[in-house]
């Protein structure tokens, strides 16, 4: 679904992504991991389009991404930090993100604003919300369209336990259903049981992309904290 | 075209419930009313509200513009990681952006000018007041994309505002004065075109009678200027005034890494 040849973007002098080549597939769930300013953010906003790499090819369900957009329908994206126009009402997003995409055919998929019971704030302005709820909103948003690929930037950061167990119970629903949920995170137990592949980034490049049971047998560690925790040693030492 | 739109109305509509906004027009409104009924004159108040117009106007649009943008950065993001161009989220945000600034002039200089001139003066008054505010907002929008830092982004726009404001008006002074002993007519029409401020201000001035006292350059600006067809020069050049500085923010956004 997702596949990416010779990835190559600088900022000026940091090199922040060195000869990427990955592959994702559907029915996965892709974790991305790596220390801070290792290019997570930057691997995904370069799918999004919001990055123009230097060199390099990403290629989305076969297609090559170039300057056009319109492959940016099968992705739903939810950021890492969510700012939305202070008077817009949480109701009206929704509104607006439903007439651009107007040409969307088929069932919009509303779980998660019936789940976060996102209707009771639907008229209030956005700058009253709090940080959690606002990540509420952008998780909703992201899975709104029924996406062919998920991209969730430190999904579970800003949520309470509760919130963040609907969202995984929600991810772990629709991974068996031909789709591609690609995460970054931190917080490494988070992830345990939805994960079925890691991809490795350090400084730039691709350190390590395997399946979880390829990481436990090459580890020999069962829990995937510490698995990583291992890779990550091996990888300094 | 229709998302364009679209999101060009939900942009505004957030816009104009911003305080800032409510406080610009309302500062306006309250000038317009007191000069009007201060001043037995129509004509008097009328020209200081010109002056007020081509401060604030300027100073005012510039620097909520680039905030605007800079505070919008996240959500613009949002909207690009949905099936939508850079050109088409740009232009969403520069328009609702300036028609809500052209929203706060009207309502808070426009109309009570209009109560007291119903002439071509009133008519110039807004569309140059207009214009000038398309202007000003290309420009901030132009600074701000060109600059990544927040900071430095308002730091331009100000002293932009102060370059056009008033250095630039020593400048042609300095200039008129040195080479006093040419003909100078035409360099100082030229002159004028460079900076929209001075452009709105000279072209509302030639249609008062202040214009009188200007000796012969006023008399050929006045024949300029007072025609028609100074009304379709001064409206042409304030549109480039935007279109320019929009076509390079463009070129610049549609390359840039978010």
């Amino acid at each position: 679904m997702i596949e990416t040849r010779g990835l190559t973007k600088s900022f000026k002098r940091l090199r922040a992504l060195q000869q990427v080549d990955l592959r994702m597939e559907e029915n996965q769930v892709v974790s991305l991991i790596g220390p801070n300013g290792s290019g997570k953010t930057t691997l995904i906003k370069c799918i999004l389009g919001l990055v123009r790499p230097d060199g390099g090819e990403i290629h989305i369900n076969g297609q090559p991404i170039g300057k056009d957009f319109h492959y940016r329908s099968t992705i739903g994206y939810m950021p890492q930090i969510g700012r939305y126009p202070d008077h817009m009402k949480v109701g009206q997003l929704f509104d607006l993100l439903r007439s651009l995409r107007a040409k969307h055919d088929g069932q919009t998929d509303e779980e998660l604003i019936a789940h976060y019971r996102l209707e009771r704030i639907y008229d209030q302005p956005m700058r009253t919300l709090s940080g959690g709820t606002r990540q509420k909103v952008s998780a909703a948003v992201a899975f709104l369209f029924n996406p062919e690929i998920y991209i969730l930037d430190e999904p579970t950061a800003g949520l309470d336990p509760l919130s963040s167990e609907i969202l995984k119970e929600k991810i772990r629903k629709i991974r068996d259903q031909r789709r591609l949920v690609v995460i970054t995170s931190h917080i490494l137990s988070d992830l345990d049981d939805l994960t079925t592949h890691i991809l490795y980034l350090q400084e730039g490049r691709v350190h390590y992309q395997a399946s979880m049971e390829e990481l436990r047998n090459f580890t020999g560690e069962q829990k995937f904290g510490k698995a990583i925790a291992s890779i990550m040693q091996q990888s300094n030492g | 075209m229709t998302a364009m739109w679209t999101l060009t109305r939900y942009i505004f509509s957030d816009i104009i419930r911003n305080k800032v906004i409510v406080l610009y027009a309302g500062f306006q409104l309250l000038a317009a009313l007191l000069l009007f009924n201060l001043e037995e004159n129509p004509d008097k108040a009328l020209l200081s509200l010109l002056n007020i117009e081509l401060i604030v106007i300027p100073l005012i649009s510039m620097i909520f513009s680039t905030i605007h943008y800079y505070n919008s950065y996240e959500f613009i993001e949002m909207l690009l990681a949905q099936p939508l161009g850079r050109r088409q989220v740009f232009l969403s945000e520069f328009l609702a952006c300036a028609l809500s600034l052209v929203l706060a002039f009207v309502v808070g200089l426009g109309i009570p000018v209009l109560v007291h001139f119903q002439d071509l003066l009133a008519f110039n008054f807004l569309l140059t007041g207009t214009l000038l505010t398309f202007a000003c907002t290309a420009i901030a929008f132009c600074a701000a994309v060109l600059a990544r830092d927040k900071a430095r982004g308002i730091g331009i726009v100000l002293l932009l505002w102060f370059y056009f404001a008033l250095v630039y008006d020593g400048i042609v002074l300095m200039i008129l004065f040195t080479f006093s002993d040419y003909p100078l007519e035409r360099l100082t029409l030229l002159l004028t075109a460079l900076n929209p401020i001075d452009l709105t201000r000279v072209s509302m001035m030639l249609r008062m009678d202040v214009s009188a006292l200007m000796g012969y350059t006023g008399a050929l600006f006045k024949e300029f200027f007072g025609s028609y067809r100074g009304i379709l020069y001064t409206g042409g050049i304030l549109l480039l005034w935007t279109i320019l500085p929009l076509i390079m923010s463009l070129r610049i956004f549609r390359n840039k890494d978010l």
